[in-house]
């Protein structure tokens, strides 16, 4: 993977829970306008490995890091930082969907008002968001709606506007799909494909399917460590590692 | 056992609680029955018109009056002020507990708030005639502190407890999923209380204010030593005022049984009653607007 642009990567990273340590000496890179797919069996690692990017744990008090983490060549971690400015370049789409008690229009409108977002920008960019969620169709003689009343693909699809209404340079998604029906699930890897074009997508998921499907690269993690990452084609037909053939193959899980 | 005697004692304690409930249903229904009750003897003799639209409480008069209008004020002035002082401090604290105090300060605050629901409500009058009043007073430059404020501030004190208490566990039980998206987009943790957390636990909020105002429209004692009762109409936070629960604390004492006074007071014991009803029914009608917004 040299060939491409890095746009998201960590050097030596080590993360503990209180006494455990979850990430261990992790060094990867996510390159630039892919799909990059986080597999392993749980308790790897892999949805903390995703929330130390946008620095979730900050919100836990006995998370304690060591190691960096870099944005092209910004540093993450730098204490001259503003977080909620990492939170706005790196977006995430949470594992259950989470719209907020609020409508619609006003569940994507939070952001851009946070943001700082003029007033007369804000319900272009909200179409905008929700067209290219493949939203709009089914919710644009409501918006008024509460967001809690959508089934749950659609909730999904507007956390999924949500984010990329603030045009972050970074999706992190933590298993988007685990909570939906196939159907939505198909709805949703179709949206993947179409935002890979302007956004760097990192993607944790336990579906191997799913990875095949929707992503360029693959790293597979375990206990904590990173043991194989490579393009997702060469990493599931031709695995290096004896621990990786046997996941994939559904030896453990 | 066998399953002859199990489905017996089954039958027997769902005929115990039956009874039970049926009995506290009974006792709200005789309660109210009986003021009615008294609440008509008295609009035989008073025209309900001249209750509601009079402005003068004067029952012992040689003409005597029942005009509701200063009470009915007195009791409102003394709520509203007692909710402007305790809505915002009592939803800070919360906030302040359930967002930003840490585990130990968490610890130390929560029982320490709900210790002061403990202090019996003459402590706190008390409190009003030595403390709040005289100070109130001393500020204002004024002869003597027993007013409308006082009653305010010490009732504030009152309801605090029991806002602060369910209004913290309201915020306590957002779920971590709405605030993890609303840091997702960038908010900081200030944006996130007033325009995610908050509004998520308005249900429960608003529910600890009602509970407030039902103690604040209903409390006696602190009221009746702090405010002065002076039964002319009230012409403002500085002035003594005379709350409805005062007036019947004050007056049912010395009442000759079954007169028109008698009956005048279980008369405006029912405008009492209407009064926190309303207040809980509009608590009600909020509740379930916001409850609109969240999944069933």
């Amino acid at each position: 993977m040299t060939e491409e642009k890095i746009k998201l990567s960590t050097q030596n990273l080590n993360l503990w829970f209180g006494n455990k340590h979850v990430l261990k000496n992790i060094n990867a890179a996510f390159a630039e306008n892919k799909v990059t797919a986080l597999i392993g069996p749980s308790g790897c690692g892999k949805s903390t490995l995703l929330r130390s990017f946008n620095r979730m744990h900050d919100l836990t008090p006995d998370a304690r890091i060591e190691g960096k983490l870099f944005l092209e060549s910004l540093d993450l971690y730098d204490k001259n930082i503003s977080v909620t400015q990492v939170r706005k370049r790196i977006g995430m789409v949470f594992q259950k969907a989470n719209p907020f008690p609020k409508s619609i229009y006003d569940n994507i409108n939070y952001g851009l008002k946070i943001n700082d977002i003029p007033q007369g920008d804000r319900k272009g960019i909200v179409e905008n968001a929700l067209k290219e969620s493949y939203l709009w169709e089914e919710v644009k003689d409501e918006l008024n709606k509460p967001a809690t009343r959508l089934s749950g693909g659609q909730q999904q699809r507007l956390c999924i506007a949500r984010t990329v209404a603030l045009r972050p340079e970074i999706i992190l998604m933590d298993e988007p799909c685990s909570a939906l029906d196939p159907i939505s699930t198909l709805k949703i890897e179709d949206l993947i494909h179409s935002l890979k074009d302007k956004y760097t997508i990192v993607i944790v998921t336990h579906n191997m399917q799913q990875a095949q499907r929707v992503s360029d690269k693959t790293i597979f993690m375990y206990l904590g460590d990173i043991i194989e990452e490579a393009d997702t084609a060469e990493l599931f037909n031709n695995p290096q590692k004896e621990l990786t053939q046997n996941y994939i193959s559904g030896h453990f899980g | 056992m066998n399953t002859r005697v199990r489905e017996r004692y089954d039958a027997v304690f769902k005929l115990l609680f039956k009874t039970t409930g049926m009995l506290v249903i009974a006792v709200l229904g005789g309660i109210f029955l009986m003021l009615v009750w008294n609440t008509v003897a008295f609009f035989i003799k008073v025209s309900p018109v001249d209750f509601i639209t009079g402005t003068q409480w004067n029952p012992s008069g040689s003409q005597a009056s029942y005009g509701i209008l200063p009470l009915v004020v007195s009791t409102t002035l003394v709520t509203i002020g007692a909710m402007l002082i305790a809505i915002p401090l009592g939803i800070g604290t919360a906030a302040f507990i359930s967002e930003y105090a840490g585990k130990r300060l968490k610890n130390f605050l929560k029982p320490a708030v709900e210790m002061l629901a403990a202090i019996p409500s003459v402590a706190i009058g008390f409190l009003g005639i030595v403390v709040v009043g005289p100070g109130i007073a001393a500020l204002t430059g004024q002869p003597n502190g027993l007013n409308a404020l006082n009653g305010a501030v010490l009732l504030a004190v009152m309801a605090l407890p029991t806002i602060v208490t369910i209004a913290e566990d309201a915020i306590n039980a957002v779920p971590a999923s709405y605030r993890e998206a609303s840091y997702g987009v960038g908010a900081n943790r200030w944006q996130t209380l007033v325009f995610v957390t908050i509004p998520a636990a308005a249900p429960g909020i608003i529910a600890a204010i009602m509970l407030g105002v039902g103690r604040a429209i209903g409390e006696t004692m602190t009221v009746l030593m702090a405010t002065g009762n002076v039964s002319a109409f009230p012409k403002g936070f500085f002035h003594s005022v005379r709350t409805i629960t005062a007036t019947i604390a004050i007056e049912m004492g010395e009442v000759p049984y079954q007169t028109t006074h008698y009956f005048a007071l279980f008369a405006i014991a029912a405008v009492l009653f209407l009064m926190t009803l309303a207040a809980n029914l509009a608590g009600e009608y909020f509740v379930n607007r916001f409850r609109k917004y969240h999944a069933a």
